[in-house]
């Protein structure tokens, strides 16, 4: 078989990638504090203590309301700018659009570490509030290619079509764009969500005394006793990923039926 | 017919587009009631125009009227006009009635009597029973209809046509081009449709307005752009026309006295002479359907030449042959119905060609 090399590879990278996530609720429910085989027997003792950690509870509260909040309004800006940068042409878009991706490319650390100064200079109390602030820098740019490929692939004489059949502007975008980018609008969000949900460096400067997920599994890691309990979260988190991903991807191929698109594929 | 009253009046309407000179003092009317088409080839601004009917396109200077009133400051969607455009912009995510009733959100009148409107619509259109389909299930041809039943239910003053037909085959859009102006004499607004189809326009409006390059080189009826093109480039534009270097000799008495090549001396009337060239240069046209072959024992009504048959393209229904006039280097085109009986020339036969003089259009 010509194939069966590159057949292999493709199987042990898929091992790779896979196997540790695997391992993930195998250790979850394991009966020891060790995470070495053999297996010693099945608890749910890990998960017990891990909704009974208050500072864990905190930490995902704070997590939820930074990663809700920085997709919400990275999207909203994603949906001015994306509008903005495909309906009309002003002097100096290619840079405004430039400057607005540039955190894209640019390290995190050194995004992380300049928001840190700039606040500080400025008297701002690092809280869960200058988190959000720094994850809507960097979650923004996603949200903008997202859309813009959404409001790209969005035929501009149906907007026109509405207007002339006596719309406002207004409800035109309500009754016309905003459905038809629907699908766009909720990439955007997933990916916002989850690029801010699982974000250490910036969290970890701008938070604060305030506990994100992230920093508090970074905290945790020092207590080999808590392990057991980190691969219990991880095992939620996990599952909480793959129905999130489930319920989008229905959505998505609903909405392509229901507009009759053809599908361009997305995240599954 | 002259008797109607304007609804569209063009007053040296210009547009640039940064520099781009893209309507070039436009004036003219649109009748109420009437087929009228804007014909010109792509980027001649016939689009453009459409579209500062419709509220799309700002001017740069002139005015623009519709029912008398000045439509400077009165946004699209205010405009008693509405649209049909080039791919329908039909909305994917609505069902066909929901397309068709979407003008009528801001109507008064309660849901029972919209859900008539748009029953009416459907029907006026041939759709009566696709109400409940998804609009993105429908063919090119029901799209279009859904499209017009949409612009027509609000009864705009003036329904305006983005090249409605461009997308359909042959076969469909000969059969729309029928309906819409059965359609349009069923409801009486004003159509202006934007064309670059000669056939299109010919066949469906009652006045055409020829552009090219952001200007009306000539506006006026369907036979009288046949038969009296006003400049070589209309008459290259509409249908085929031969031409033939032409001289003229004296004008006196409301004639003109020409020598024309391969034709001879020719005395035309003085309203024939009304072409403007392009280049310059003076030459004569004619279209291939005033020329007639001469078989044996034929005579020629007015006036005939000889030549040779060059080429033969044949029909079906008609049989095109270039024939190459006795002393001129070039082929004219001529097309000859065909008869039963009657054989079908060959390629390098010597035959006689009639014409006529009145059929000639001087261009100098």
């Amino acid at each position: 078989m010509k194939f069966s090399a590159l057949r292999s590879y493709a199987y042990l990278y898929l091992l790779f990638l896979y196997a540790p996530i695997i391992l993930l609720p195998i250790f979850a429910f394991n009966d020891g504090t060790i995470i070495a085989f053999p297996l010693k027997g099945f608890t749910i003792e890990w998960f017990r203590q891990m909704a009974g950690n208050a500072t864990l509870r905190t930490a995902v509260q704070n997590s939820l309301i930074i990663a809700l909040s920085a997709a919400i309004f990275a999207t909203t800006l994603g949906v001015f700018a994306a509008r903005a940068a495909t309906r009309f042409s002003f002097p100096g878009k290619g840079g405004i659009i430039g400057l607005i991706m540039l955190p894209l490319v640019l390290p995190e650390i050194i995004v992380a570490v300049s928001l840190l100064v700039v606040l500080l200079g400025i008297g701002v109390k690092l809280s869960v509030f200058t988190v959000i602030l720094g994850h809507v820098l960097i979650c923004t740019p996603y949200a903008i290619a997202i859309l813009n490929t959404a409001f790209n692939a969005l035929d501009r004489s149906l907007e026109e079509a509405a207007f002339d059949l006596g719309e406002t502007k207004w409800s035109t975008f309500r009754l016309i764009t905003l459905p038809l980018v629907m699908p766009g609008i909720i990439s955007s969000l997933l990916m916002s969500f989850t690029i801010s949900l699982d974000e250490f460096i910036i969290a970890f400067f701008l938070a604060g005394a305030e506990p994100t997920l992230p920093t508090y599994i970074f905290s945790q890691l020092r207590f080999p006793k808590q392990i057991p309990m980190i691969m219990a979260l991880g095992t939620c988190l996990v599952a909480a990923s793959i129905i999130l991903l489930t319920i989008a991807e229905y959505f998505r191929r609903r909405g392509i039926a229901r507009t009759g698109g053809t599908d361009a594929g997305g995240f599954l | 017919m002259t008797t109607r009253p304007t609804m569209i009046e063009f007053k040296d309407v210009h547009k640039y587009y940064g520099e781009y000179h893209a309507l070039r003092g436009i004036t003219a009317s649109i009748r109420a009631g009437e087929f009228f088409s804007l014909l010109g080839p792509s980027g001649c601004g016939k689009t453009t125009l459409l579209r500062t009917i419709a509220g799309f396109e700002d001017i740069s200077s002139g005015a623009v009227m519709i029912d008398g009133k000045h439509m400077e400051h009165v946004p699209a969607n205010q405009r008693p006009t509405n649209m049909v455009f080039q791919n329908y912009a039909i909305f994917p995510h609505l069902t066909v009635e929901q397309n068709v009733g979407f003008g009528l959100r801001r109507e008064g009148g309660t849901p029972a009597e919209k859900a008539r409107r748009v029953e009416d619509a459907l029907d006026m259109v041939g759709l009566k029973g696709y109400g409940r389909r998804a609009a993105h299930a429908l063919s090119g041809g029901q799209r279009q209809r859904v499209a017009l039943a949409r612009a027509l239910i609000l009864k705009p003053k003036v329904l305006l046509l983005d090249e409605p037909l461009s997308a359909l085959d042959k076969k469909m859009r000969e059969q729309m081009q029928v309906e819409l102006i059965k359609l349009q004499r069923q409801v009486g607004i004003t159509f202006v449709l934007v064309t670059h189809d000669q056939e299109e326009a010919l066949v469906m409006s009652d006045r055409i307005a020829v552009m090219f390059e952001g200007e009306i080189l000539q506006l006026a009826d369907p036979e009288t752009l046949y038969r009296r093109p006003n400049s070589r480039r209309v008459a290259e534009f509409i249908g085929v026309m031969n031409f033939l270097p032409a001289e003229v000799l004296g004008e006196a008495g409301g004639h003109v006295q020409l020598e024309v090549a391969g034709l001879g001396r020719v005395d035309i009337e003085a309203a024939q002479g009304s072409g403007r060239a392009t280049d310059g240069t003076v030459s004569v046209g004619f279209r291939p359907e005033t020329l007639t072959i001469l078989y044996e024992g034929q005579k020629a009504m007015d006036r005939e030449t000889p030549g040779t048959v060059d080429e033969v393209v044949y029909y079906g229904d008609m049989t095109y042959y270039d024939v190459r006039l006795d002393g001129v280097d070039r082929v004219v085109r001529i097309s000859m119905r065909n008869v039963f009986g009657r054989p079908v020339l060959d390629i390098g036969t010597r035959t006689r060609v009639a014409w006529s003089a009145g059929a000639l259009v001087l261009f100098r």
